[in-house]
């Protein structure tokens, strides 16, 4: 059965690492539904967060296969337990006339802030889980977006395991 | 006081203190400072091929036969992928190679300038690692990680790419090189888990229809000993995998012959019918399990390989073990004994008298018996000419091979009864490496009889290391399995296309291999029949011709298929096992 599921992996900070990551998904058939990456406190260190989904033997390829790139420390699939996921998106909505109530309303629903505005759009920043973010689209309707930006899944694992060398 | 020396000083220095006897290499502008550097020394000997392709095979070709890494030198752009078919089947087949390519200077990288080539880019789905050299002191450095890389865990190529300004003689640096080498993200696996290991052996204690299935994580894990030992305690039948011949001595009466899709009728029965599995070193191929739904229905399976990776991967292992093949065996071996010391009766030999009646059955159906279908007059067979060198070798030879129904023949009637005697492209499946992998073969062991079962068709892919040969004086003996063509193209397109021989033929447009090995001073010889064979391989392999490269024409039966030969989509006990005569 296919599932989403969020891998974290921490790897040297090194030119190239991350083409080896994105190579390998290429190369091997597997799917990346988002994908971010940025050094780590250490900064030897990046620490990169996918979303893929795959049935169970995919998924345990994939660890596999990632563990198996030199430069990779650490693989963890964080769904396996408990775990905080975030998202950020950017997004431009038409915001004219009785629409500037309702756009403001629906951001406040979700947490949003309105970070620009202009005589015909906002611009709503929004964090969350994806599936949030995602229901404030739809909540404020297709039409009435112009532009979204999303900086793809970031995540934790909950309680006080930590993932580090 | 560290020496001072330049970055192409220090590669080759480097090279030196890795114990680097050969480098396989061909010249180019961005390599050149290198080259210079080759010629102040005298401890690195450096090869020149005729084209970059073979380099990277004889490099592969070494490191088989010696277990010690490969070494090859290109130039950038056309050098550099001129080497990636040959990175690519050592990739394929876990050989330890590294393979130094020189690269335009750092400043002009991502210009498109002359003869750049993204190097690291290009061969990176096919090496286990590469290092683009930024600046140049950290070459002792990045050598020392390459090799490291390249031989430990699961062997692999590994890629130097080498800007050209990084080996600036007129720049100099403090040499050291690493007694040591950590890289905190990389810990092969060195011990099998122990829980794993009794559980293993429960597994093999249990089973009433055991096959032992190994592959070349034997031979290159050189655990062929520990093998021996645990076949001698349990008098299990066992199968190798192509890469895997001479992993268990193939003279040997438990040895089932190859297995897979071209394996022996027994090999294929007794995997299908086993009720129990050890895979060591193999990794479950598609070319070994047909289709893997119907592979082996009632068998657990125990696989051991040093490879996570491999593990489950096509077939889900029941006892899955990760670890070197050698020092887990040499575990199982100790469990084994303790077991048996506790309960001599452990192994039901009973059952395992039954499992060996139905063997010998399987074995007397089918054997690979071609000699009874030959008589008088007929064509020369191809399995006549490999048995012929078999004998005339006395089974002793280092075999390399390419790929087509020779490759088959060859790994189905020359018996290997030694690791690392067997050398051919199996993963990959690269014609054209067996004259490049051969040459390895004669560098290392200058005294050895090396053999090269090919085809007519894989030859011409790198005949022109005939060259090469010719200027370091190789005694090989090419054995040319002439078909005047692509032969086993031709036998898929007479099995499944009706016998429609879509570009598969070109007996009208073939060299004269007998005047063409003498165009290159070497000495070519013809055999078309039984006997003139006979004649031919005892001048080949006699002390008049130690010293000289022998290539033989033999000119077989062009009709002639591999069989056993699995049925495409079946299980493994579904195989054709003669040609069928043509339906009315
Ligand atoms: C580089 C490369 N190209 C194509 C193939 C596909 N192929 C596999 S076997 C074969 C025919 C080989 O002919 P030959 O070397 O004469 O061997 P034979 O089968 O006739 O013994 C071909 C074309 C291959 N394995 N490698
Ligand atoms: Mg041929």
């Amino acid at each position: 059965m296919s599932e989403r599921r969020i891998i974290a992996v921490l790897l040297e900070n090194e030119a190239g690492a991350l083409s080896r990551i994105v190579g390998l998904f290429a190369q091997r058939n597997y799917n990346i539904e988002t994908l971010t990456v940025a050094p780590t406190e250490d900064d030897t260190l990046s620490r990169l967060t996918l979303t893929t989904i795959g049935d169970e033997d995919t998924i345990e390829q994939i660890t596999k296969q990632l563990n198996k790139l030199i430069e990779v420390f650490k693989v963890v699939d964080l769904t396996e337990g408990d775990h905080l996921e975030r998202e950020i998106m950017m997004v431009k909505v038409r915001a004219e006339g009785l629409q500037r109530a309702e756009v403001k309303r629906t951001a406040d629903i979700f947490r949003g802030h309105i970070i620009d505005v202009t005589d015909n759009a906002y611009t709503v920043q929004l964090t969350g889980p994806s599936d949030k973010l995602d229901g404030f689209l739809r909540a404020v309707g297709e039409t009435t977006v112009l532009e979204a930006v999303r900086s793809g899944v970031s995540g934790i694992g909950r309680g006080d395991k930590i993932l580090s060398l | 006081m560290a020496e001072m020396l330049s970055g192409a000083d220090m590669l080759i220095r480097a090279l030196q203190d890795e114990g680097v006897e050969y480098l396989f290499g061909y010249p180019g502008g961005a390599s050149l400072h290198i080259y210079d550097a080759i010629f102040k020394q005298q401890k690195v000997e450096h090869i020149l091929v005729r084209h970059e392709q073979a380099a990277t095979h004889m490099a592969d070709g070494y490191a088989r036969a010696t277990g010690r890494p490969g070494v090859v030198l290109v130039t950038s752009g056309p050098g550099a992928t001129n080497a990636i078919t040959g990175i690519a089947t050592a990739h394929m087949d876990s050989t330890p190679i590294v393979v130094i390519s020189g690269q335009v200077p750092n400043p002009q990288i991502g210009t498109d300038a002359f003869q750049e080539t993204d190097m690291v880019g290009i061969s990176r789905p096919v090496v286990k690692h590469s290092f683009l050299v930024r600046e140049a002191s950290q070459i002792p450095e990045v050598v020392k990680k390459a090799f490291y890389i390249a031989t430990t865990g699961r062997p692999g190529p590994v890629v130097i790419d080498v800007p050209k300004d990084s080996t600036d003689p007129g720049v100099m640096f403090e040499y050291r090189y690493p007694r040591e080498v950590s890289l905190r993200s990389y810990n092969p696996t060195v011990r099998g888990h122990s829980g794993q290991i009794r559980r293993a052996v429960k597994a093999l204690l249990d089973a009433e229809r055991p096959v032992i299935y190994t592959g070349g994580g034997v031979v290159q894990g050189n655990a062929t000993e520990e093998l021996g030992e645990l076949v001698d305690k349990l008098d299990y039948p066992i199968t190798n995998t192509l890469m895997g011949l001479g992993g268990f001595p193939g003279t040997d009466r438990r040895f089932l012959g190859m297995l897979g899709m071209h394996g022996t009728f027994e090999a294929n029965m007794a995997m299908h019918h086993a009720d129990m599995i050890f895979a060591v070193g193999a990794r479950f191929d598609d070319r070994v399990t047909n289709d893997p739904a119907k592979f082996c229905p009632n068998a657990r399976i125990v696989h051991l390989d040093v490879d996570p990776a491999s593990i489950s991967k096509i077939i889900r292992a029941d006892v899955p073990i990760v670890g070197p093949a050698d020092a887990v065996l040499r575990e199982v071996n100790e469990v084994l004994d303790r077991s048996l010391a506790r309960k001599p009766d452990a192994i039901d030999r009973e059952a395992l008298a039954a499992w060996w009646n139905r063997i010998r059955q399987w074995r007397c159906k089918h054997g690979l018996d071609h000699d009874q279908r030959h008589r008088g007059d007929s064509p020369l067979l191809p399995q006549q000419v490999v048995q012929a060198v078999y004998r005339a070798t006395s089974g002793d030879a280092y075999v390399t091979s390419d790929v087509g129904q020779h490759q088959m023949f060859a790994a189905q009637y020359y018996k290997f009864d030694r690791p690392r005697r067997w050398i051919n492209s199996g993963g990959l499946g690269t014609m054209g490496f067996g004259l490049p992998a051969a040459m390895g073969v004669q560098f290392a062991f200058p005294d050895a009889t090396v053999v090269c079962i090919t085809g007519e068709g894989s030859f011409m892919m790198n005949m022109q290391e005939l060259s090469t040969c010719m200027q370091y004086a190789l005694p090989i003996k090419i054995i040319n399995l002439n078909n005047a063509a692509l032969g086993m193209v031709k036998q898929w397109q007479d099995m499944q296309y009706g016998g429609r021989l879509s570009h598969s033929t070109y007996r009208d447009a073939l060299p004269d291999f007998v005047d063409l090995a003498g165009s290159f001073g070497h000495t070519g010889f013809r055999a078309g029949s039984v006997k003139e064979l006979d004649e031919v391989m005892s001048e080949v392999f006699s002390p008049e011709y130690a010293d000289k490269l022998c290539l033989v024409d033999a000119c077989i039966d062009p009709e002639e298929h591999v069989y056993p030969m699995a049925i495409k989509g079946g299980a493994m006990n579904d195989m054709v096992l003669e040609r069928q005569t043509a339906s009315p």
